[in-house]
C-alpha cells in the first residue's frame, strides 16, 4: 500500500509532460479518427519552431459539443473535424476566427460552405452504397445502379443500411435520400425500402464488419451503406492483397452524400500566428496527400496527387446529392424523428 | 427456527460521540473529491442546460413529462435492468456457492477467467457475440455445415435476448466475488447445526444461508441494477435501433441533437431513480445485516467428494465458462482466422489460420504519429489502473469505515445514497460537465490526461464502498469492545482488530478499481490524449477504420487484453491465498 502513492505521483508527474520543453506549444482539438504521418507532423514542428499538441475529444459530435461549449475560452489554438452536418452548430456558436487563407485558392468553390471563411474545407468523404462483387457475379444479378433500384424485388432482403440516430454515415445516407428525392419524395422510398426488407442496425461496425458478405465478417447481406473509399481499403487493408477490389461503390448521380470536414482557428486563441501556420499547412500538399491513408478521407487541393491504390479502385460520384448545412441544421431532429416513424415504428 | 445469532449490534451500547467526530473528518477527503469531480461538473453543466430552455427551466421537464414516447423509454429501461439482474444473480448464485464452498483443481484460473468480461469494451463483446451467434458466428457456421443449411438458424443481433446475454455476460462477475466472497467466510457449522437440529437442505438454504448472505447479494444486486439501468453500448450496439433506453436518449439528446434543456431534465430523471433505488436498497439492508462469526476460507471450503459432487460442479462450470468465456474465446479464434470465401459458395465461408494480425500490431505501417505499440498500451493502461486503485481505494476506506461505524447516523442516511449518484451519471454529461467547470486555473484541467484516473474513481468509489461495508459492518463489536476491555487505545483496536479483517474486502475493492480502470471506454474516450491511449482506445482506433488487416487488429489486441486480465487476476488470486491465515 505504501508504494501506490508514490507510483500515483510518478504518473502524473510522467502524463503532465515535466521533461524539457522549448518554445511555443500549439493545441489542435480534432475527433478521434484524427492521425497523420510522424513525419509530417515532425517537419511543421522544425519549420515553426513549435510542438503539436493534439487533443482528441469523443466523436464528430462530442468534440463539436464541446467546442462549442468552451466558446470563447477554448481549450486549443485550433479545431479540426467539424462536418457540414455539424457546421451550423459551430458556426452558429461562433466558436471560430475567420481566416482568408492563400491556400483557398488551390480549393474548388464546391468545398466552401461557409463564405465567411470561418470553417475552412480540409477533405471530404463520400457515404455511398456498396456491394459485394462475388454475390452478384456467381448469380449472374445486376448490382444495383442507383438508389431507385433499391426498391426492386429481386434485392428483397439484400440491404443492410445504419440507424441515422446513432451513426453518422447513416444520417449522410438519409440525407442522400432527402437531397435525392426531396422533402416530399423521401419517406414514400423509404416506405418501400421497408417493404423490400432492409435492415436497420445501429452503427456502422456492426452493419459492415457483421451483416455485409463483402468484408472480412461475411455476413448474409450483400449491400450496405459504407463509404465511397470502402473497395480500395478493402484491396489496401488485407493480409494478402487481391489484384481487384471484393466490394464496388455505387457512384451515379444522387446516390451518394458528401461529408466535408472543416478547421478553423479557435476565437480567443493566444497563437493566432502559429493556428494560421497550421491551417495553411492542412490545407498544403503534403498534408493533404498524407491524409487518404491516415485518415481514410480525400484532399480538397486540387493539387495532390493520389496514391496509385486509389486510382485504380476508388470511384468518385460526379454528382453527389446536396443537402445544405443551414437546411440540415434547421431540420435534422424533424427528419430523423420522421425517418423513425416511418422506418422502425 | 432461531439460530443462535448474535443480536443485531445497534442493540450493543457504544460510545457515539467520538466515533461521530471521527466519522465526520473521514469523510472530508471522499466528499471534497465529490464536490469538486462530480458535482460541481454536472451541476454547471445541468444549470447551462437549463438555461438555454427558452421557454423557462420548467418547460424540459414537462416535455419529458408529457412524452409518451419517454415513458416507453423509462418502462424499458426499468424492465430490462430487472431481468438482467434477475438472470445475473439466476447464473451467478450457484457459481458463488461453488466458489465460496469448495476447493477444486483450476479453481484460481475459473476466478480470473470470469472476471475477463468485466473489462471488455462494449465493441469488443459485440464482436464477441457475433463471432459466436451472428449471422456468420461459429455457432451458426456449425448448424449451417451439420444440417446443409442455407441461411443461418440463429438471429439472436438486435432483440431483447442479445441484451440480457451481454448483462449476464458482463455483470455475473460481481456476485461470484462479492457474494462468493462473503459466502466463503461464512462458518459452515451454522448449516450443519441447522441440519443436525433436523432441517432439510432446501430450508436450511432458504432460512438460513440466504438470510445470512442478505446483505451481500443485496449490494450486488444494487450495482447490477444500476450498471444495467444505466447500460449504453451494449444497448446501442446490440439492442439495435428499436431498443432504447435512458442513457442512450440522453446521449441522442446531447450529442446528435444538441438538445441541452431535454438532456438536463433526462439527466436529473436518471439521478433521481438511482437515488430512489439506492435508498430502497439502504432500507433493504438496513434489516438484514447480522454481525457475523466470520472464518477463514481455509475453514470453510473442503474438496469435492462423491461422483454426484463432482457432476454438478462440472455442471455449473459448464455453465459458467459457457455464458463467460465462450464469447470471448470465439473472438479469439477469430484472431487467429481469416474467412475464406468459397468459389461458387459464397454462403459458408470456411476458416484458414494466420498470425498475421498479431504480427501486424508490432508494424507502424501508415508511419502514424499516434501508432502505439501494444505493449505502450498496455503500459498506459496499468498506469492508468494503479493511480485508480490508489486514489479509490484511499478515498474509498475512510468513507465506508465511517459507514459501517455510523449505523443510522446523518452520513448512513444521507451521504451513502450520494456515492452512488456517479453509477447513475452517463459519461457523456461528466465529460461536458467538465469542459463547462474546470475551465479556470488552478483547476483548469479540461485537458489535462490527469482526468482520466479521475473519471474512472468516480465510476469505482462506489464499487469500493461497496465491497468494504459489508466486510467491516460484520466485524463483532464484541471482539472490539473485548480488545478495548484489554486496554487497546482506539488506534490499536483498529490495527490489529479491523485491518486483518477487513483485508479481504480491500482486495475485493481494489480488483473492483482495477478492472473498472481496465476497461472504461466512454470517459477515456472524451478526456484521453493521443499519445496516451488505453487499450481499448487502441481497439476502438482498429475496430472503426476500414479493412479485414484492422479488424483482425481490433481481435488481436483484444485477445491480448484478455491476457493481461487475467494474469491480472491470478496475481490476485495469490495475495488471497495469503490472506487467509489472518482470520
Amino acid at each position: 500500500m505504501a508504494r501506490r502513492p508514490f507510483a500515483l505521483l510518478l504518473l502524473l508527474a510522467l502524463l503532465a509532460g515535466c521533461g524539457p520543453r522549448q518554445g511555443r506549444t500549439l493545441t489542435i482539438m480534432t475527433h478521434d479518427s484524427f492521425a497523420v504521418s510522424e513525419s509530417i507532423a515532425v517537419a511543421f514542428e522544425a519549420e515553426n519552431n513549435v510542438t503539436l499538441r493534439f487533443l482528441v475529444s469523443g466523436d464528430t459530435g462530442e468534440a463539436v459539443n464541446k467546442a462549442v461549449l468552451a466558446a470563447g475560452n477554448p481549450l486549443a489554438d485550433v479545431f479540426y473535424g467539424v462536418d457540414n452536418t455539424f457546421l451550423s452548430r459551430a458556426l452558429e456558436a461562433e466558436i471560430f476566427e475567420p481566416y482568408d487563407s492563400p491556400l483557398l485558392e488551390q480549393i474548388p468553390d464546391a468545398f466552401e460552405l461557409d463564405p465567411t471563411h470561418n470553417a475552412l474545407p480540409v477533405d471530404y468523404g463520400d457515404v455511398c452504397l456498396n456491394y459485394d462483387r462475388a454475390y452478384f457475379a456467381d448469380r449472374g444479378l445486376e448490382p444495383p445502379g442507383s438508389l431507385e433500384d433499391l426498391l426492386r424485388p429481386e434485392y428483397r432482403g439484400l440491404l443492410v443500411v445504419e440507424n441515422p440516430a446513432t451513426s453518422s454515415p447513416g444520417l449522410a445516407f438519409l440525407l442522400a435520400t432527402i437531397g435525392h428525392f426531396g422533402e416530399e419524395g423521401y419517406l414514400e422510398f423509404w416506405q418501400g425500402l421497408r417493404g423490400n426488407d432492409v435492415l436497420v442496425v445501429n452503427d456502422w461496425e456492426t452493419a459492415y464488419r457483421t451483416e455485409f458478405s463483402g468484408s472480412s465478417g461475411r455476413g448474409p447481406r450483400p449491400i450496405v451503406v459504407s463509404y465511397g473509399s470502402s473497395p480500395p481499403f478493402e484491396v489496401m487493408f488485407s493480409p494478402q492483397p487481391p489484384t481487384e477490389a471484393p466490394t464496388a461503390a455505387v457512384v451515379s448521380d444522387g446516390s451518394c452524400f458528401r461529408q466535408i470536414e472543416f478547421v478553423g482557428v479557435l476565437r480567443g486563441t493566444e497563437n493566432r500566428d502559429l493556428a494560421e501556420a497550421w491551417i495553411d499547412f492542412m490545407l498544403s500538399v503534403p498534408f493533404q496527400e498524407d491524409m487518404p491513408l491516415q485518415m481514410y478521407v480525400f484532399p480538397v487541393n486540387t493539387e495532390a496527387a493520389l496514391d496509385e491504390i486509389f486510382t485504380l479502385h476508388l470511384a468518385v460520384p460526379e454528382n453527389p446529392a446536396f443537402v445544405s448545412p443551414e437546411a440540415i441544421a434547421a431540420n435534422r431532429e424533424a427528419w430523423v424523428e420522421a425517418w423513425t416513424e416511418t422506418v422502425l415504428r | 427456527m432461531t439460530l443462535p445469532l448474535a443480536p443485531p449490534a445497534r442493540s450493543r451500547p457504544t460510545a457515539r460521540r467520538r466515533p461521530a467526530i471521527l466519522s465526520g473528518a473521514l469523510w472530508l477527503a471522499p466528499l471534497a473529491f465529490l464536490a469538486v469531480f462530480y458535482f460541481y461538473p454536472l451541476g454547471s453543466l445541468l444549470s447551462l442546460g437549463l438555461s438555454r430552455s427558452a421557454e423557462g427551466p420548467a418547460a424540459p421537464f414537462l416535455e419529458m413529462l408529457a412524452s409518451p414516447f419517454l415513458r416507453g423509454i423509462v418502462g424499458f429501461t426499468f424492465g430490462q435492468a430487472a431481468l438482467s439482474t434477475a438472470l445475473t444473480l439466476l447464473l451467478g448464485l450457484p457459481g458463488a456457492y461453488l466458489l465460496a464452498r469448495y476447493s477444486f483443481r483450476g479453481k484460481a484460473l475459473l476466478r480470473a477467467l470470469t472476471a475477463v468480461p468485466f473489462v471488455m469494451p462494449t465493441l469488443v463483446v459485440a464482436a464477441g457475440f457475433s463471432a459466436l451467434l451472428g449471422p456468420r458466428g461459429w455457432l451458426n457456421l456449425a448448424l449451417m455445415g451439420l444440417f446443409h443449411l442455407p441461411a443461418p438458424p440463429l438471429q439472436i443481433l438486435n432483440t431483447l435476448g442479445a441484451i440480457l446475454l451481454a448483462h449476464v455476460f458482463y455483470n455475473t462477475t460481481i456476485v461470484l466475488r462479492m457474494v462468493g466472497d462473503f459466502w466463503s467466510h461464512l462458518d459452515p457449522r451454522l448449516n450443519q447445526a441447522a441440519q443436525t437440529l433436523g432441517a432439510s437442505r432446501a430450508h436450511t438454504l432458504f432460512r438460513v444461508t440466504l438470510p445470512l448472505l442478505m446483505p451481500a447479494i443485496a449490494a450486488a444486486s444494487l450495482l447490477i441494477f444500476l450498471f444495467d439501468f444505466t447500460s449504453f453500448g451494449v444497448i446501442l450496439v446490440l439492442g439495435g435501433p428499436r431498443l432504447t433506453t435512458l442513457e442512450v436518449e440522453i446521449y441522442r439528446q446531447t450529442v446528435s441533437l444538441f438538445n441541452l434543456p431535454l438532456a438536463a431534465a433526462l439527466t436529473i430523471l436518471q439521478l433521481v431513480f438511482t437515488l430512489g433505488i439506492t435508498i430502497l436498497y439502504l432500507r433493504l439492508s438496513a434489516r438484514v445485516q447480522r454481525p457475523l462469526h466470520l472464518r477463514g476460507g481455509s475453514l470453510t471450503q473442503r474438496p469435492l467428494r462423491g461422483l454426484r459432487e463432482r457432476l454438478l460442479a462440472a455442471a455449473m462450470i459448464g455453465v459458467l465458462l459457457t455464458f463467460l468465456v465462450t464469447p470471448l474465446a470465439a473472438l479469439a479464434a477469430r484472431s487467429f482466422a481469416r474467412l475464406e470465401p468459397e468459389a461458387g459458395q459464397p454462403a459458408a465461408p470456411r476458416p484458414a489460420w494466420t498470425l498475421d494480425y498479431y504480427h501486424e500490431l508490432g508494424i507502424n505501417r501508415r508511419r502514424s504519429l499516434f501508432y502505439t505499440p501494444p505493449a505502450a498500451a498496455i503500459g498506459v493502461s496499468l498506469a492508468y489502473a494503479a493511480a485508480t486503485v490508489a486514489l479509490a481505494l484511499g478515498l474509498g476506506l475512510p468513507a465506508a469505515w465511517s459507514l459501517a461505524r455510523g449505523e443510522g447516523s446523518l452520513a448512513r442516511r444521507v451521504l451513502d445514497p450520494i456515492l452512488m449518484l456517479p453509477l447513475g451519471t452517463s459519461a457523456v454529461s461528466l465529460g461536458l460537465g467538465f469542459i463547462v467547470a474546470l475551465d479556470r486555473p488552478p483547476l483548469d484541467l479540461r485537458a489535462s490526461p490527469v482526468l482520466v484516473p479521475l473519471a474512472h474513481t468516480l465510476v469505482a468509489f462506489p464499487f469500493v464502498v461497496r465491497s468494504l461495508v459489508p466486510a467491516l459492518r460484520s466485524i463483532r463489536p464484541r471482539l472490539r469492545h473485548a480488545a478495548g476491555i484489554l486496554g487497546a487505545p482506539p488506534l490499536e483496536v483498529i490495527r490489529r482488530i479491523d485491518v486483518p479483517l477487513v483485508g479481504r474486502g480491500v482486495l475485493v475493492a481494489a480488483t473492483f478499481a482495477f478492472l473498472i480502470s481496465l476497461g472504461e471506454f466512454g470517459a477515456t474516450a472524451v478526456v484521453a490524449r493521443p499519445e496516451y491511449p488505453t487499450v481499448p482506445l487502441a481497439i476502438y482506433r482498429f475496430i472503426t477504420a476500414p479493412g479485414a488487416l484492422n479488424y483482425g487488429q481490433a481481435l488481436a489486441l483484444s485477445t491480448i487484453l484478455m491476457a493481461v486480465c487475467t494474469a491480472g487476476m491470478l496475481g490476485i488470486e495469490r495475495l488471497r491465498i495469503a490472506e487467509v491465515g489472518e482470520f
